[in-house]
């Protein structure tokens, strides 16, 4: 990944495709047969790593719906008396080059981060996992196809092209953001998916749900799919935090999201300016952004663990 | 092997015409007046203008545009820049430099990420190996430029061990810090990589056969574990080499580097065409040969694989 053109999430993480997701029938601890769900479930409710994680993950879904519990103080209220202030009472992270608190732009700024990055997440798992499954499938000439366009829109890097997108349209907002990561995002989803299915299509209960005359359809959401989709969840899980960098990333050049947003990449990108006089105007930005990826990375990993049955 | 190469040849031209045409798209085939974005807001020149639409047939159809575009980038025409500049020089400029921190960021990648990883992997479980899983993980979350700012600061301005910028020029010596920073995250997927690979094969028959034929454990870990572990870290390095040519742009623009991400960059906020569509042709190019050429490394680091 190079720079976060998290364009790749290596194998480390898209070894999970060929899990074995045999479905139902696994003998668990108690003698009882349990799912590989409810078997993965059993396992992280004991793993400290995801405990700590999905935590963090609450905390900050919380902050980013409800920034006003947290701050009573208006990020966007500056007084240009304070530039670069330490703490002071009231203001315990001090205050950025414009007098803006820089604990309350901390707080919001944490929607803008959480909202791209699920936005795109939830976009890439769609469309992507929509046209690896469909591509797995159906095989022969549909996959061929469908396999080149995922070749073609792989070939871009992410952060390039992301940029390319953006800079097409005269107005910046979320929305154009989250269509820009998207567009490149989605093959990376494509190719796991695709892997999966291949995987699991030939089961002996997808043979049977065909004999009993179930419709592709049928066959496809109802068989498929729930035993097909577990390498996909971990990978989103991954990339939501790969998807935060490169938002974070894309308003740190500048065309990201509009400068009268509050997110930490824009932050961060401001406070290039006070790094020599006042360093920890960029720290704290930094360490919200790093440590919300290090709680997706984090969950994403225990995730794998749970549901890889070579490491139990 | 002959006609395996074809074959993955010929898969390339799709391939190929397709993300030209995607760029090609983004960059003249949005909705409104191409023009108006290349020029900023005080418009074109007439002169300007006028040789813009002929260099992009403006006003034809997309299809057209680009396959005349692509007429002219197939006979090496790659057209020229606002200042009238042909854009090969500014390539021939820029790639070099580019080349260099690639090749800094790509040697600091194989010779601390691979050892590392493999050392992690063989002491599974251990302290090493559970400092090196959460270092990495720190690394990878930790955005690149504020990597890049910190080292700066730190290295550059603070010890004055290294140049905070880079000159013109960008010798080897001024691109070492910066390449540190392009590598680090790379660096953090390589030893993960590795080592997952290696706890995977650990256990093989292979190992277990080396071992038993009584060859020294120098021998086994390095010419039978590392070098079958080595596939999937190759797949990762050849689409990274891609991404190293292309994706430094965060990095240069830090350090300051005339290299292909800075000038992609500046091109694509200028809305300057013919390097933008040029300069991500060759990248697109690039990437495609690192893919085929991993695919041949295959074979070479796991006998078992014949190409057909």
């Amino acid at each position: 990944m190079p720079e976060p053109s998290p364009s790749i999430i290596p194998s480390d993480d898209i070894a999970v495709a060929a899990l074995d997701v045999g479905g139902p029938g696994d003998p668990g601890a108690g003698g009882k047969p349990r799912s590989l769900w409810s078997d993965a479930w059993h396992d992280l409710r004991r793993n400290p790593m995801f405990l700590v994680s999905a935590l963090l993950i609450l905390l900050l879904v919380v902050v980013a719906i409800f920034p006003s519990l947290f701050t009573g103080t208006d990020p966007t209220f500056c007084d240009l008396a304070n530039g670069e202030g330490g703490p002071a009472p009231g203001h315990p992270f001090g205050f950025d080059r414009q007098g803006c608190d820089i604990y309350s732009r901390v707080i919001y700024g944490a929607r803008a981060s959480v909202a791209v990055g699920i936005l795109v997440t939830t976009g890439v798992v769609v469309i992507g996992g929509l046209i690896g499954a469909l591509a797995a499938f159906y095989g022969g000439k549909v996959d061929s196809l469908l396999s080149r366009l995922v070749d073609v829109f792989f070939a871009i890097p992410l952060l390039l092209g992301a940029i390319v997108f953006l800079q097409a349209f005269p107005f910046r907002n979320i929305w154009t953001v989250v269509a820009a990561i998207m567009l490149l995002g989605w093959p990376q989803m494509s190719r796991i998916m695709r892997g999966s299915v291949i995987s699991v299509k030939e089961s002996d209960f997808v043979t049977a749900a065909r004999a009993l005359g179930a419709s592709d359809m049928r066959i496809l959401t109802r068989h498929i799919l729930p035993n097909a989709i577990a390498p996909v969840i971990v990978v989103a899980t991954i990339s939501l935090g790969l998807f935060i960098v490169l938002e974070a990333t894309l308003s740190f050049l500048g065309i990201g999201l509009p400068p009268s947003t509050v997110s930490w990449g824009g932050d961060i990108s401001k406070a290039q300016t006070s790094l020599r006089s006042a360093p920890h105007v960029l720290l704290y930005p930094s360490v919200a952004l790093s440590i919300t990826v290090l709680a997706f990375m984090l969950l994403g990993d225990a995730v794998r663990d749970a549901l890889d049955p070579k490491l139990r | 092997m002959g006609t395996y190469v074809l074959r993955r040849l010929l898969q390339m031209i799709p391939v190929f015409f397709g993300a030209t045409f995607l760029i090609f798209y983004l960059v003249l085939g949005m909705p409104g007046d191409p023009l108006a974005s290349m020029c900023g807001e005080r418009g074109c020149d007439p002169a300007t203008a006028a040789a813009l639409r002929a260099q992009f047939h403006i006003g034809e159809p997309l299809h057209i545009q680009y396959f005349e575009y692509m007429k002219g980038i197939l006979t090496l025409d790659f057209g020229e820049t606002f200042s009238r500049r042909p854009v090969v020089d500014v390539m021939r400029e820029a790639f070099p430099i580019t080349l260099r921190l690639a090749t800094v960021a790509f040697v600091i990648e194989l010779c601390i990420g691979i050892p590392l990883g493999l050392l992690a992997g063989l002491r599974r479980g251990k302290l090493f190996d559970n400092s090196i899983l959460l270092a990495t993980l720190v690394i990878i979350s930790i955005p690149i430029f504020v990597v890049g700012f910190t080292m700066q600061y730190f290295f550059g301005i603070q010890l004055g061990w290294f140049r905070p910028t880079v000159s013109g020029e960008a010798p080897w010596n001024e691109l070492l810090l910066p390449g540190i920073v392009l590598a680090s995250v790379s660096l953090a997927y390589i030893m993960r990589l590795t080592r997952t690979s290696v706890v995977e094969n650990t256990h093989a028959d292979y190992v277990r056969t080396a071992v038993a034929k009584g060859l020294p454990r120098r021998r086994v870990v390095t010419v039978h574990l590392l070098r079958n572990s080595m596939i999937p870290v190759v797949t990762y390095l050849g689409a990274d080499l891609g991404a190293l040519m292309g994706g430094a742009i965060v990095t240069e623009r830090i350090f300051n580097i005339h290299g292909v991400g800075g000038t992609l960059f500046q091109a694509i906020t200028r809305g300057e065409a013919p390097t933008v569509v040029s300069f991500v042709t060759i990248l697109v190019i690039i990437y495609l040969f690192a893919n085929l050429l991993v695919d041949l490394l295959y074979a070479v680091l796991d006998p078992r694989i014949r190409y057909a």
